[in-house]
């Protein structure tokens, strides 16, 4: 963890386990079927959304993050991919399960989305002032003039200066940290109840990622927004979730309140992870980083046994033999291995 | 926060009104384009020729003057007479009309059908298959026989409904416009395959865009570079092609100048009188040109990147 992350205050958790989840996703597959065989990218992957809450969803590339939440929306390109399984619920809707108009609606309407290259996610030739006023026109059947006054207070609103005047600018006139802040906009046009950011910050430089991450809990705590925040930077999630969930090979390993998920690790990839992360005191100099080692599961196989197993210092015959559920440790910390690594011996079957 | 210096130079036409201000743009940017404003000029001036010379140089082009044939340029023959004494420059600008509604005419029917075609394969992966076999078979078709039934075929219904030049304009046009649309389609599927992998198409529709409006908004003014390109390629061919057609007795009656009839006419005497191959080559070769210029302007003033702050 940085130092400027260890600045930023944790929001405090607003108990939310006395209330009904805003999202609440239940047990979802999803498999890309290849030439070579199905890739099972996603295998049930369930978690809970409150309102106002950030869930950081931490993990390697790969590791079905993105799918996971492109699969919510249906944004993948299907086929190859294919939905086996699972369930949605956004306000006791199924979104897995509604018929293409509706779920038109709920894009942009209800969740939001921010994608991970601010370069690529603008179209090029149209203005971002038609860009943005898209969904208000879709969605709340704007006209053309409050759409354009709507955008200009969401660019306002974004931290863009003069917005009224850059809504004719295209998005080759903006910066990489500006393009993001109007792809926020466009995903905050119609005040959804759950934004979802897929690694929103990577593609830009560590002062913007700052400017970026002071916006959208700014923005959280204006709106009451929940957020799903995908990232493979742990200090971000350190600084910025309430809760957390660790996937790898298309599962969820580890979810826990983040306090707890930094003090008390269990998931030995969780531990590797944690331990992998650069120091700033401490260590001597030119001391090695510790890495995993090992290379990531392909997925091509059925998921029969813990993915992480290949790559685990405490691995036994169980974990090649049998794939762990999530199960839970304390009220707020559930973890999926047969390994107890505080105790350091096999969790009693 | 970025500089923006662009937004000094800009914003005096912003001040008018938004709409206006981006065709504003579209309108500077192709002015600074010095080959294409070239182009435009010729090119105007080659309409308005073909529009309103007739009427300032009022010689028939069909009047037979015998005793002046294979004469040279005279005062009253400015481009010379043929082997029958009709007077060139009344041919030339009788042709172009002619010549230039169906280069027109036959490229924007191509234009429409091969990015019609090369949309709907490249976007829907269901017709891809069908939609480029279907093209491949065109490609394939042998064009000679096939454009000898279909004359055969509609030649004399067309006449008998529309009258003969009407009949024979539309017999053309539609001949050359579903035989030339093939390699727009292709160039626009393949345009049209690598855009809907994009990610922007993806945010939209993550927003909730209809795919419909994800077609015509998205993914339509990203092809337009290689539409422009293929349409300011496909007058020339269309000209070309009802020369051909013309010259093979399929197109226009043989007393109906075009530019391709005239510079085929005068090809067997250009040891006598070149002059009769000259001018229509050269009115062939200047429309293609400036219309080439001007696309390569349209292009390049349509795309905001190029376009330039």
């Amino acid at each position: 963890m940085t130092a400027a992350e260890e600045d930023r205050q944790v929001e405090p958790v607003a108990g939310p386990a006395s209330r009904q989840p805003v999202l609440s996703v239940r047990d979802l597959r999803t498999r890309f079927r290849t030439p070579d065989g199905a890739v099972h990218a996603v295998n049930g992957i369930g978690f809970d959304l409150h309102e106002g809450e950030l869930l950081g969803v931490v993990g390697e590339s790969g590791s079905g993050k993105s799918v996971t939440m492109l699969s919510l929306l249906k944004l993948l390109p299907m086929p190859p991919a294919e939905i086996v399984s699972g369930q949605a619920l956004l306000d006791g809707e199924d979104l897995l399960a509604l018929d293409p108009a509706r779920l038109r609606h709920v894009r942009g309407a209800k969740v939001g989305f921010i994608f991970q290259d601010p370069m690529a996610s603008l179209n090029p030739v149209l203005s971002v002032g038609y860009q943005l006023t898209e969904p208000l026109r879709t969605h709340l059947g704007l006209s053309r003039r409050a759409a354009r006054r709507r955008a200009a207070a969401l660019l306002e609103g974004v931290g863009i200066p003069a917005a009224d005047s850059r809504l004719g600018d295209f998005p080759h006139q903006f910066s990489g940290g500006m393009r993001q802040r109007v792809m926020i906009a466009m995903a905050l046009a119609c005040d959804p109840k759950v934004l979802i950011a897929d690694e929103p910050t990577t593609a830009l430089d560590a002062t913007i990622q700052a400017q970026i991450l002071d916006l959208l809990q700014r923005l959280r705590r204006e709106r009451g927004m929940a957020i799903v925040w995908i990232t493979h930077d742990l200090g971000v999630v350190a600084g910025l979730a309430d809760r957390v969930m660790v996937m790898y090979g298309g599962q969820a390993v580890e979810r826990a309140d983040v306090r707890s998920l930094y003090a008390r690790p269990q998931h030995p990839y969780t531990r590797s992870l944690l331990r992998a992360l650069p120091k700033i005191e401490g260590g001597s100099r030119g001391e090695r980083l510790a890495s995993i080692p090992g290379q990531p599961p392909t997925l091509v196989r059925a998921p029969d046994a813990c993915p992480f197993a290949p790559r685990c210092a405490h691995a036994f015959a169980r974990c090649h033999a049998e794939n762990p559920a999530l199960a839970a440790v304390t009220e707020s910390h559930e973890v999926a291995c047969w390994y107890d690594a505080e105790a350091g011996v096999p969790r009693a079957a | 926060m970025p500089a923006t210096p662009s937004g000094s130079l800009t914003a005096p036409s912003r001040a008018t009104g938004r709409h206006r201000s981006l065709w504003m743009d579209v309108w500077l940017a192709f002015r600074n384009h010095t080959g294409a404003l070239a182009g435009a000029g010729v090119f105007i001036a080659i309409a308005l020729a073909v529009a309103v010379g007739p009427l300032i140089h009022t010689v028939d082009p069909h009047y037979l003057d015998i005793l002046a044939k294979n004469q040279g340029p005279s005062l009253k023959h400015p481009m010379g007479t043929d082997n029958l004494g009709r007077d060139t420059l009344a041919q030339v600008l009788a042709g172009g009309r002619i010549s230039l509604a169906v280069g027109f005419t036959a490229m924007f029917i191509a234009l429409v059908l091969g990015t019609l075609v090369g949309v709907l394969a490249g976007f829907f992966r269901g017709l891809d298959g069908l939609l480029m076999r279907l093209t491949d078979m065109f490609l394939a078709l042998p064009l000679l026989p096939l454009l000898l039934v279909v004359i055969m075929l509609f030649r004399d219904s067309l006449r008998a409904a529309f009258g003969p030049e009407t009949g024979i304009f539309l017999l053309v046009v539609f001949i050359i416009g579903i035989t030339s649309w093939m390699q727009t389609a292709r160039i626009v599927r393949g345009d049209v395959l690598a855009l809907r992998e994009r990610e922007f198409v993806t945010a939209a529709r993550s927003i909730g865009t209809r795919r419909r409006r994800i077609i015509t908004r998205h993914i339509l003014p990203n092809v337009l570079s290689p539409i422009m390109v293929s349409a300011t390629l496909g007058i020339a061919n269309a000209i070309i092609t009802e020369s051909a057609l013309s010259f093979l007795g399929l197109g226009f009656p043989p007393d109906f100048p075009t530019w391709g009839r005239l510079l085929f006419d005068g090809a067997n005497f250009i040891s006598v009188t070149p002059a009769r191959v000259l001018w229509p080559g050269l009115a062939i070769s200047l429309t293609v040109l400036s219309v080439n210029y001007i696309g390569d302007g349209l292009r390049d003033a349509l795309d905001p990147r190029l376009r330039g702050a």
